[in-house]
């Protein structure tokens, strides 16, 4: 098993928001038929079915929708970052998504706390959005 | 009550560290085991249902099980719904039955999943497995039981269930476990012991989560009317039901209620019973907040109040309602996909009277229910003793 960290691997359905995120643009796919946004990615709309698709950029901010603190890591990869928060974040526009939470202590970390989009650059390929409390953006 | 098939046999393999058998020949252990309860040879076995396994890539797994075992079946399937596999292969096999494709079906699976790597290979394995998304999930560093810890944590914030309430889960489980000749781990503990055991991932703990272990279960599927004329009172299969909510929890919005509000509708629905008919229900606890929320939307008891109802005792076996009553995956073992078919065997022993020390006095109609993925796709059965069902007609 490797040591290095998991990075995403863009597919033809997830590549523009992985082009976002480079750009630190949190992109969402929306309906141009119903109007929903949502998140992950589909190739029809999971609320009316069509499929008439666009990707728009996400407000940026949320708030935790809940969270844990991870002891223990997956893999190799983690050793050096526990404990960390890996947290559901639920976005304005309403979809939620996972991540990890920064810019505070695990223990200052609660459910329904305002939260803001921050972006890790990991290698050039690849950037990663993370949130973190809002008080601090 | 209406039957649409039923169990005619069942065996386990040895069950916990088993490092001298390969997972063929666990699987080949729990089948020889059910074949002898049933009184009959491999040679019957007309169909065959089994599950992939973590510790090789068999390619065509039922292809692969009914060749080690020298079977030629008219019907086969390789099955994967996760953690409701087991409860799943039953109905599957009994709509084969039911469809005269075969007559009789052999469910099996397990492996060695506890032998064959180490402990923390599987974890990783597991964390990059199917249950956490490629690409919006595992590079954010979830393991599996962070999946479940993130519900335990909305049910907490939602409901107010406590650390403790999910401990007693894990108690129950062991005192289960403790009366089960073939369970993995037997020692008692207290909620003291739960709660002090080491943090995995908030705020579940060591002994929040499932065992990892070597073994297989089998169990033979066939007609209520040729059950009746083999060596063991038949178990029949009264109603079954299906839920899928989600297929990441990431993006699930609604992550404290299950799919299993679905499997339990339909399968009450189907067997006509309600959730006040069940005398022993075996749930899937692969996490202690699993039994919680399966409690609860089940219909056991109210919304949000699953932790009370553990609290209160309801869960042991002098409890209004004994669940998982051999152990399971918290304390009797799990081996994988396989981890699940216990379940619906202790199922089959409660309803026989056939659980020795940990038996549920006058058993009639037992609920077995698996859960795959992160609390995503759920499959409930409703098995009855055999004079819930008269011959050939309704009771
Ligand atoms: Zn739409």
């Amino acid at each position: 098993m490797s040591d290095e960290r998991p990075l995403p691997t863009p597919d033809p359905g997830t590549a523009p928001y992985w082009e976002g995120t480079r750009r630190h643009e949190l992109r969402l796919p929306r309906c141009e038929d119903c109007g929903q946004v949502h998140f992950y990615p589909r190739t029809v709309c999971p609320h009316c079915g069509s499929a008439r698709l666009a990707w728009i950029e996400a407000c940026g901010r949320g708030s935790v929708y809940s969270f844990t603190v991870v002891h223990r890591p997956p893999s190799p990869a983690f050793k050096a970052r526990v404990p960390y928060v890996v947290a559901i974040v639920a976005l304005e526009e309403g979809p939620h998504l996972m991540t990890n939470i920064a810019g505070c202590t695990p223990e200052e970390v609660r459910i329904g706390m305002p939260v803001e989009v921050a972006w890790e650059d990991v290698d050039p390929v690849a950037t990663l959005p993370y949130f973190v409390p809002r008080s601090l953006a | 009550m209406k039957s649409t098939a039923a169990i005619a046999g069942i065996g386990e393999s040895r069950l916990g560290l088993v490092p001298d058998r390969s997972a063929l020949q666990l699987q080949s252990d729990a089948a020889r085991a059910a074949l002898l309860d049933a009184g009959l040879k491999l040679s019957d076995i007309d169909g065959l249902i089994t599950t992939p396994v973590r510790v090789a890539n068999w390619g065509m797994p039922c292809g692969v099980v009914a060749s080690h075992l020298g079977v030629r079946p008219s019907y086969l399937s390789t099955l994967d719904l996760a953690g409701a596999s087991g409860a799943a292969m039953i109905h599957h096999a009994a709509m084969a039955v039911a469809s005269g494709q075969c007559t009789t079906v052999l469910c099996v699976a397990g492996q060695n999943l506890l032998s064959n790597k180490s402990r923390s290979t599987a974890i990783q394995a597991m964390a990059e497995s199917g249950g956490t998304h490629a690409q919006f999930e595992v590079p954010y560093g979830p393991l599996i039981p962070s999946l479940y810890a993130l519900i335990a944590q909305r049910h907490m914030h939602e409901y107010g269930t406590t650390a403790q309430q999910m401990a007693q889960v894990a108690v129950t489980m062991r005192k289960h476990a403790s009366l089960n000749p073939n369970a993995h781990m037997r020692d008692p503990l207290t909620v003291e012991t739960v709660m002090s055991s080491r943090m995995i991932t908030s705020p579940l703990k060591l002994l929040d989560c499932a065992l990892v272990s070597d073994g297989a279960a089998a169990a033979i599927v066939t007609t209520p009317e040729r059950a009746r004329a083999l060596r063991k009172p038949p178990v029949h299969l009264l109603g079954q039901g299906y839920g899928l909510s989600h297929s990441h929890v990431g993006e699930y919005r609604n992550l404290t209620r299950s799919g299993a509000v679905d499997s339990g509708r339909a399968a009450f629905a189907s067997a006509r019973l309600t959730p006040a008919d069940i005398d022993v229900a075996e749930l899937y606890d692969c996490f202690t907040i699993t039994v919680i929320v399966e409690l609860e939307d089940l219909g056991f008891c109210p919304k949000g109040e699953g932790g009370r109802f553990v609290a209160d005792g309801h869960i042991g076996l002098s409890g209004s309602l004994p669940t998982t009553t051999h152990g399971g995956l918290l304390s009797a073992g799990h081996p994988g996909l396989g981890g699940g078919f216990f379940h619906v065997l202790e199922a089959v022993r409660q309803l026989r009277a056939e659980a020795g020390e940990r038996q549920v006095s006058g058993a009639k109609v037992a609920l077995a229910h698996g859960n795959g993925g992160a609390i995503a796709i759920h499959c409930t059965l409703i098995l009855g003793a055999a004079d819930t069902v008269t011959n050939g007609a309704q009771a």
